[in-house]
């Protein structure tokens, strides 16, 4: 509680406290909490003087802004047509299997998240994935494996 | 109707044969107006989707009183099948910051942004070490401009210019009514600047070579050469710099797999045409100008093709205004249910009149384009959303 309070003083004196800074500042705490927490947004509301709702109605909107915690590192399928085409479908069949989850759920653990995204801009050399803020091109089943059990064996 | 072969040209991604930033110091040795007209003569139009003409866009905003002004460059691409700003960020960078400081230049701007969709995060630390070179160029040549990253935070419709300047200033992506465009009343209230990628570095290039020579290429409508973004059943995807003009046809030869049975010109938001019309299709008039490109072959279900555009809608209207919201999801449910059989084939034709009220009613460019792509697979392949 005391370290979300710390975090939110930090980043609105780097960003400063005027409402055009509130996605930077949420976009810092995402990064160090790996969400935003009730507290973090009543925090946050406190700090640039506006209300809580106004805070998680503009965080609400973005899909990188995520007010449940999922897991640390959320992978994120392409599913728009190009990369569908090139078989993202299989790939993430492969992905449940080896984290044993379903599309659009975490690990026990809150390791992994399996999400699916529009279109990442990578489309000429799909299927594409991002891993955090890593990304992952013509992506075949035994890539997929590779990359992700290395994630699992180095990351965990 | 005007056209011509299709030609490979080599404008935008030419090597810095003149360095961009010698192209901004020579650039401010001139006079103002001169630049704009010189802008305004090479017929440059926007190269994010709407297309209006550049140079008057900077007339404009240069004619605008405000104590401050500023410069936006919109690098949300999330257009499905566009990756070439993406491209422009990482191989040609200093003539995009060049084309944002003359444009500043000219108008009278202090401050700019290069709005980077949250996807691209990895791109930040390049563009860092290049935005320093271009700091010290700038104080060099004297120029009070500075340019910083804003980074989005994930949402399609962010890429609307009104849309980014309401999430730049805290709030949710929801677009504004127009007018007032951001030229007069945009990021926290002042005259604000949005350009493409594209249409910053093609700008820098205009003034490379001068516009006597840029609108050569390109014909009586499009002027200029074009980046298309090139993806689907293509053995040779990628990012291409076409002269404007060419016909559908020779497109589909020289980048489809011989069995192209459809191409989506301008994205998602563009047209679907069928390959009887190939012949009939010129690229960059009567299509938006976005340069997504992609290529569906005679193995594609275009039910498959349509049900996924309409998803992406869905999921990315900003639920803003009715049309829209409740418009995407009819549309989405419309189609599963003809195909499934629950409702007569002629529904489809009550799905094309809710496209089209959907475009009258809609307030951004989101909801009003969706009967494009709509309207266009279901009149042309009808068989394949019934069956
Ligand atoms: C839903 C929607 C998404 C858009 N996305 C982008 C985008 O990602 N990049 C872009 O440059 N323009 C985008 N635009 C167009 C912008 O609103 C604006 O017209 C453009 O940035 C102006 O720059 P230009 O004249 O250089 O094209 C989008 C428009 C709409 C309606
Ligand atoms: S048309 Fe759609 S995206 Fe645009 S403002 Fe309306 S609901 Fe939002
Ligand atoms: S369609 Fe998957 S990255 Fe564009």
């Amino acid at each position: 509680m005391a370290e979300v309070k710390e975090l939110v003083k930090k980043l609105s004196k780097k960003y400063g406290k005027t409402r055009e800074n509130l996605i930077p500042v949420l976009q810092g705490i995402v990064d160090e909490e790996n969400c935003l927490s009730k507290a973090a947004m009543r925090e946050v509301a406190q700090e640039m003087d506006i209300s809580a709702a106004e805070v998680y109605g503009t965080a609400s909107f973005f899909s990188f802004l995520n007010t449940k915690e999922d897991g640390k590192y959320k992978i994120r399928v392409c599913k728009s047509i190009t990369c569908d085409m090139k078989g993202k479908q299989e790939l993430i069949k492969v992905m449940e299997d080896m984290l044993k989850v379903k599309l659009g759920e975490t690990t026990q653990g809150k390791r992994f998240s399996l999400l699916e995204t529009n279109c990442i801009g990578l489309c000429d050399k799909g299927p594409a994935m991002l891993i955090n803020d890593e990304f992952f091109t013509e992506l075949t089943p035994e890539k997929v494996r590779e990359i992700l059990g290395d994630y699992i064996r180095n990351k965990y | 109707m005007t056209s011509h072969k299709l030609r490979k040209v080599d404008v935008i991604f030419s090597p810095y044969s003149v360095a961009p930033y010698k192209i901004l110091k020579d650039t401010m040795q001139r006079d103002k107006n001169e630049v704009i007209q010189e802008l305004i003569d090479s017929g440059l139009r926007g190269r994010g989707g709407a297309g209006f003409p550049t140079g008057l866009k900077w007339k404009f905003a240069a004619a605008e009183k405000s104590d401050i002004k500023y410069i936006i460059c919109n690098a949300d691409e999330g257009e499905p099948g566009t990756f070439k700003d993406r491209k422009l960020l990482v191989e040609v960078p200093r003539k995009v910051f060049s084309g944002m400081a003359i444009c500043a230049w000219v108008t009278g701007s202090t401050k700019g942004y290069i709005y980077l969709r949250r996807e691209y995060r990895y791109l930040i630390p390049k563009l860092k070490e290049e935005l320093a070179l271009y700091e010290k160029h700038a104080k060099e040549f004297d120029l009070d401009f500075s340019i910083e990253i804003f980074l989005g935070a994930g949402a399609y419709v962010c890429g609307e210019e009104t849309a980014l300047i309401e999430s730049m200033e805290g709030k949710r992506g929801e677009p504004r009514n127009k007018p007032p465009y951001p030229i007069q009343d945009g990021f926290l209230g002042k005259p604000t600047i949005v350009n493409n990628v594209e249409t910053f570095a093609s700008s820098t290039m205009v003034f490379r070579y001068g516009a006597k020579e840029y609108i050569k290429l390109g014909t009586d409508d499009q002027h200029g050469s074009k980046l298309f973004s090139i993806s689907g059943d293509s053995p040779k995807e990628g990012v291409y710099e076409l002269e404007l003009g060419m016909r559908l046809d020779e497109f589909a030869e020289e980048f489809g797999d011989g069995d192209t049975k459809a191409v989506q010109v301008g994205g998602v938001a563009g047209f679907c045409i069928p390959r009887k019309n190939f012949k009939d299709t010129i690229i960059g008039e009567g299509n938006t100008t976005g340069g997504s490109t992609m290529i569906f072959n005679s193995t594609r279900s275009m039910y498959n093709v349509l049900h996924n555009y309409l998803e992406f809608y869905a999921e990315e209207s900003c639920g803003q205004c009715t049309p829209c919201r409740v418009g995407t999801q009819q549309l989405l449910k419309g189609i599963e249910a003809v195909k499934n059989g629950t409702k007569p084939p002629q529904y489809l034709d009550n799905l094309i009149k809710l496209s089209e009220t959907m475009k009258l009613t809609s307030k951004c460019g989101l909801g009003q384009s969706v009967t494009n792509s709509f309207s266009s697979i279901v009149n042309n392949f009808r068989e394949e959303i019934l069956f």
